[in-house]
């Protein structure tokens, strides 16, 4: 028996030095670059970013050329199933077992927020193309944060403004109730505010609601002259529908506060047709978009998001960053990724800012109607290109991390 | 208008919204309530069979043309044979286990329902259009009532009545209820009973089927569409009484009536009250609302 | 069936095994084994109503996240010792499973579930509301503390040791419970009620206790479980949480001492392999599979069928029955 002690204890001890070797200091660890994408695959949110994120990584990966700094780059990808303990478990044991360099994608606010624990005490770029919730670069700022495709401010200076400013005072919120939700209807009850409109009521419907004929109702009580969105991917969906059939879309404006392209081609022309609303990408925009997009249709059959676009422009950017720093060590590579500017058809007059806030241009798109749709994808008009200092919002100085 | 008169308005709108989900609820139930009351099946799957109902009538729509009306009777057919083969298959084995073995299987049969059409169709939905003669609605004074919801309310109701009024009042419901009751006896007199307890399995997974089609044109078709609602119908069988066909309709549409006045109160609760009913119920009376101690 | 010789057999088996958890975060990555061992305590306590009383709880998740939240909370805002912090948890999970014991173990079969399920309904409301839970962010991230004040567990192998040590203390108190002169009259119970009550025992107490019992270490499991991930979510209380915990047990075997360890061993081990790509919406076709088999043609479960061949072929008794 002692003998077994003895064994074990040597095992264990031997075991402790293997796992706790230091992060190399220069160079490729593991002579490897692992991205890590991490997204909803199959849920409400599997459309908007999900498998075709994947895609859209490992394109920016090929296009790269599939090696960098003569070690090959591979792509790993699970499902978190939006769920905040799924995605971190997942991030934990790539980053601890795996040897993951950084991960992207991430969608559902509560997953980010808890991935980026992660990330921040691994010392990893956490690249943030999905979800939107402006907290990852003010509360839970952290210096491995990169926050690239859009975020609350970006959709409530680009969809509320205009609207109060057009002399729509009276809003009426019909909210998601978890934290992306909450946030967006913050932000935008302060734009609307200090545009000198007013929120005169709101309704917390919970996640995943099917029926909305209750909140409509609500809605329609309200004598608002906007009735807001506050949800996302299928939410928006349903939320949208119960409003255009109870007869809310001829009392009130109806605004979408975040439409991913997926959604507006889910849903009916005649129901959606001519709503405004704010992205941070559109695949129809220049023939630089237009030659990505086409090549992403082909690969993947779907109309690319911005979640899509960001996943692959902070890939390459990422991946830029790595070459340029001579390494994929966490830290250096997020101060190159701030110190170079990212430059391609999805980031314009783009740069990464210290609090981890990608600044670039946003647009305001009109939903086609019917009749001006030419194929399956043509979806929006771009009426308004909001350049990124006006779209995001300033960068607090508590979250500087040069 | 005052203040107090849009409340009276909103409130009355919220009653009948209630009763518009009530009637799916009743629908649902029905179908579980006739399965577990005759056949003492606990089918967990009804939830996973009113989504395959939604998405029959679109593909249905999609590839064969097939359009609502023709939907609405081919839909349930196609749900009930599936249920057949179901029970054949899957249920019929177990038959002489405990209850528990039937809901843990139609769990699992759920589980590979929606796996399998999550994998095929992804998650975001799919929208199925209102047939053109449902289309508009009326302006009710305090609230705006689509035409396809009144419809709703209508089929609902009709199939509800329609199918209590089989099963407690005519001969063939005697001797489905004389099959759970003594299954020798009633076969002794010549009824085939294997094949009346796979037939009434069958008519309560239509009944899935059919809500199934009612709902495509107003949710999205959804795979998890199933799945949220399957355990809200389930509270309301239990509350209603195990096996009371009747119990189940009236708490169907009682219960939506509660979760509108919830969403009116406390939206956030909505899709709890149910269950704080459901615990109250079984603890004052634990045979439920409806039902006789067993 | 309970001769020396099975008692021996499970002893020699459960050391064995201890020395096999021993080694085991040098081969396999150590956060892994610590939510299998916190999945298979909650198993093993849920198994003790299901497999040893008979009574199937659809609410099992109640537990497994009040314990989470509990000690999360108090190891975010008190800062207490690891320990503490998950005795704590323990504690309220257990006084919770006396409130929901009180209310429910009076009904029987489905609807001592459907009580159960209500019951988990509302917590899961509750912690769903609660702003001290952080809603569907979940509550993160929540420090693993120090051991006696003395050991960092951020070390994921101390850790890891400290949710073994809690295992095994866990798995002892189910295996005394059940082959004390207590678990004797639970499954006087479990295989003939009226005839325990005409024996004079006031059967509802000892439901009330076996409950009580298995809703505690289910909470210990939820405790342990918040502080190796250092995060609690609305998963961990959601139905179908309450769901997957029968799975594991009918999995591995109802009723059995080690079949619920094997189940949630399956489970965990299914649910990583497939996490991994884009197979996730896979996970759930194979669990719909595995329960469909299972109850067609595997009620026994991995352990009961074992346990079933071994007495068939050598008589001598299997892996504790």
């Amino acid at each position: 028996m002692k003998q077994v002690i003895k064994t074990l204890a040597a095992a264990v001890t031997l075991g402790s030095a293997l796992m706790a070797a230091p992060s190399m200091a220069g160079g490729i660890s593991d002579d490897k670059v692992r991205i890590g994408v991490l997204a909803d695959m199959g849920g409400p949110y599997g459309d908007l970013c999900g498998r075709n994120c994947v895609a859209a990584v490992e394109m920016a990966v090929e296009d790269f050329g599939g090696k960098v700094l003569g070690k090959k780059i591979d792509v790993l990808s699970a499902d978190d199933q939006n769920k905040p303990d799924f995605g971190s478990a997942k991030a934990r044991e790539w980053l601890e077992s795996e040897g993951v360099d950084a991960i992207n994608g991430l969608v559902a606010s509560s997953v980010v927020g808890a991935v980026s624990q992660v990330t921040r005490s691994n010392e990893k770029p956490t690249l943030i193309s999905g979800a939107g919730s402006n907290t990852f670069t003010t509360k839970t700022c952290s210096p491995f944060n990169a926050h690239w495709s859009y975020d609350v401010v970006a959709l409530a200076n680009g969809t509320v403004k205009p609207l109060v400013d057009s002399g729509k005072k009276k809003w009426f919120f019909i909210t998601a109730d978890y934290s992306f939700g909450h946030a967006l209807e913050k932000v935008a009850t302060g734009v609307i505010e200090s545009n000198g409109g007013k929120v005169v009521g709101a309704a917390r419907a919970p996640l995943g609601t099917n029926d909305y004929s209750s909140f409509v109702l609500q809605a329609m009580s309200s004598g608002a002259d906007v009735v807001a969105l506050a949800n996302a991917g299928k939410d928006f969906v349903n939320s949208l529908k119960g409003a255009v059939e109870f007869g809310l879309s001829e009392q009130a404006t109806l605004a979408g506060l975040l439409v991913f392209a997926s959604d507006t081609k889910a849903i009916d022309p005649s129901i959606i047709g001519n709503m405004r609303l704010t992205t941070g990408f559109y695949w129809d925009r220049d023939d630089q978009s237009r030659e990505w997009a086409k090549r992403f249709v082909d690969r993947t059959g779907a109309v690319p998001t911005m979640a899509h676009a960001g996943a692959y422009s902070s890939t390459m950017h990422y991946l830029n960053a790595v070459k340029e720093a001579g390494t994929d060590e966490g830290k250096a590579v997020m101060s190159k990724m701030k110190e170079l500017k990212p430059n391609d058809f999805f980031a314009r007059n783009a740069t990464l800012r210290s609090d981890g806030r990608m600044v670039h241009d946003m647009y305001q798109v009109r939903v086609k109607t019917d009749s001006e749709r030419k194929n399956d994808h043509d979806l929006y008009e771009i009426e308004k290109v909001i350049p990124g200092d006006q779209a995001f919002g300033a960068q607090l100085p508590e979250c500087d991390f040069k | 208008m005052s203040f107090l008169d849009i409340n009276i308005f909103g409130l009355m709108g919220q009653l009948l919204v209630g009763l518009i989900n009530g009637s799916f609820y009743a629908l649902l139930a029905l179908g579980l309530a006739i399965i577990f009351g005759l056949l003492r099946i606990i089918n967990f799957a009804q939830g996973a069979l009113y989504m395959l109902g939604a998405f029959v009538a679109w593909l249905g729509l999609q590839h064969l043309g097939m359009n609502y009306w023709v939907a609405l009777f081919v839909v349930p057919v196609v749900v009930g044979l599936i249920g057949i083969l179901m029970e054949r298959f899957f249920i019929r084995p177990i038959a002489n286990e405990d209850h528990l073995y039937s809901l843990l299987l139609t769990f699992g049969l759920a589980l590979i329902l929606q796996g399998t059409f999550t994998h095929m169709f992804g998650s975001s939905g799919m929208s199925y259009n209102i047939p053109d003669a449902l289309k508009g609605g009326n302006n009710l004074g305090f609230m705006y009532l689509p035409t396809y919801r009144a419809w709703i309310i209508l089929v609902s109701l009709v199939v509800c009545l329609g199918a209590w009024w089989v099963i407690e009042k005519t001969s063939l419901g005697s001797y489905l209820r004389a099959g759970t009751e003594n299954p020798a006896l009633l076969q002794a007199f010549g009824v085939n009973v294997p094949m009346m307890i796979t037939l009434t399995f069958g008519f309560g997974v239509a009944l899935a089927g059919l809500a199934g089609v009612l709902a495509a044109p107003i949710y999205s078709v959804s795979p998890d569409m199933g799945s949220n609602i399957l355990i809200v119908v389930f509270a309301i069988v239990v509350i209603g009484g195990m096996g009371s066909i009747g119990g189940a309709i009236l708490t169907g549409l009682g219960m939506g009536v509660v979760e509108g006045l919830t969403k009116y109160f406390y939206p956030e609760a909505s899709t709890t009250v149910i269950f704080m009913v459901m615990v109250l119920v079984l603890l004052l009376k634990p045979a439920g609302l409806f039902g006789k101690e067993a | 069936m309970t001769s020396s010789a099975s008692v021996h057999n499970i002893r020699n088996l459960g050391i064995a095994l201890i020395l096999v958890g021993l080694v085991a975060p040098l081969v396999v990555y150590p956060v892994f084994l610590m939510k299998f061992l916190c999945f298979a305590l909650f198993a093993c306590a849920f198994n003790l109503m299901l497999g040893f009383v008979g009574m199937l709880s659809f609410g099992h998740a109640a537990f497994l996240s009040t314990g989470g939240y509990v000690t999360g909370y108090l190891m975010t805002q008190v800062g207490l010792s690891t320990e503490l912090g998950v005795l704590a948890g323990t504690i309220v999970a257990g006084v919770l499973g006396f409130i929901f014991g009180k209310l429910s173990v009076k009904r029987e079969g489905i609807y001592f579930a459907m009580v159960t399920l209500a019951l988990a309904q509302l917590v899961f409301f509750f912690y769903l509301q609660a702003p001290f839970t952080g809603g569907e962010d979940g509550m993160q991230p929540i420090p693993r503390g120090e051991l006696f004040g003395l050991i960092d567990m951020k070390d994921n192998f101390n850790m890891y040791y400290f949710v073994l040590a809690v295992f095994v203390i866990g798995f002892s108190i189910i295996y005394r419970t059940i082959h004390s002169p207590f678990g004797q009259v639970l499954k006087a119970i479990r295989e003939n009620e009226p005839r325990a009550v005409s024996l004079g025992y006031n059967v509802r107490d000892y439901k009330l206790m076996a409950f009580v019992i298995s809703a505690t270490l289910a909470g210990m499991a939820g405790a342990t479980k918040a502080l190796v991930f250092e995060l609690e979510s609305l998963t961990d209380a959601h139905w179908h949480m309450s769901g997957e915990v029968v799975l594991m047990t009918l999995l591995g075997g109802m009723g059995t001492i080690f079949g619920p360890v094997v189940g949630a061993a399956i489970v965990v081990a299914i649910t990583t392999i497939f996490s991994g790509g884009q197979m996730g919406n896979y996970i759930h076709i194979i669990m719909g599979v595995i329960f469909v088999i299972c109850v067609l043609s595997f009620r026994r479960g991995v352990v009961g069928e074992f346990n079933h061949f071994m007495q068939k072929n050598f008589t001598a008794s299997g892996l504790g029955k």
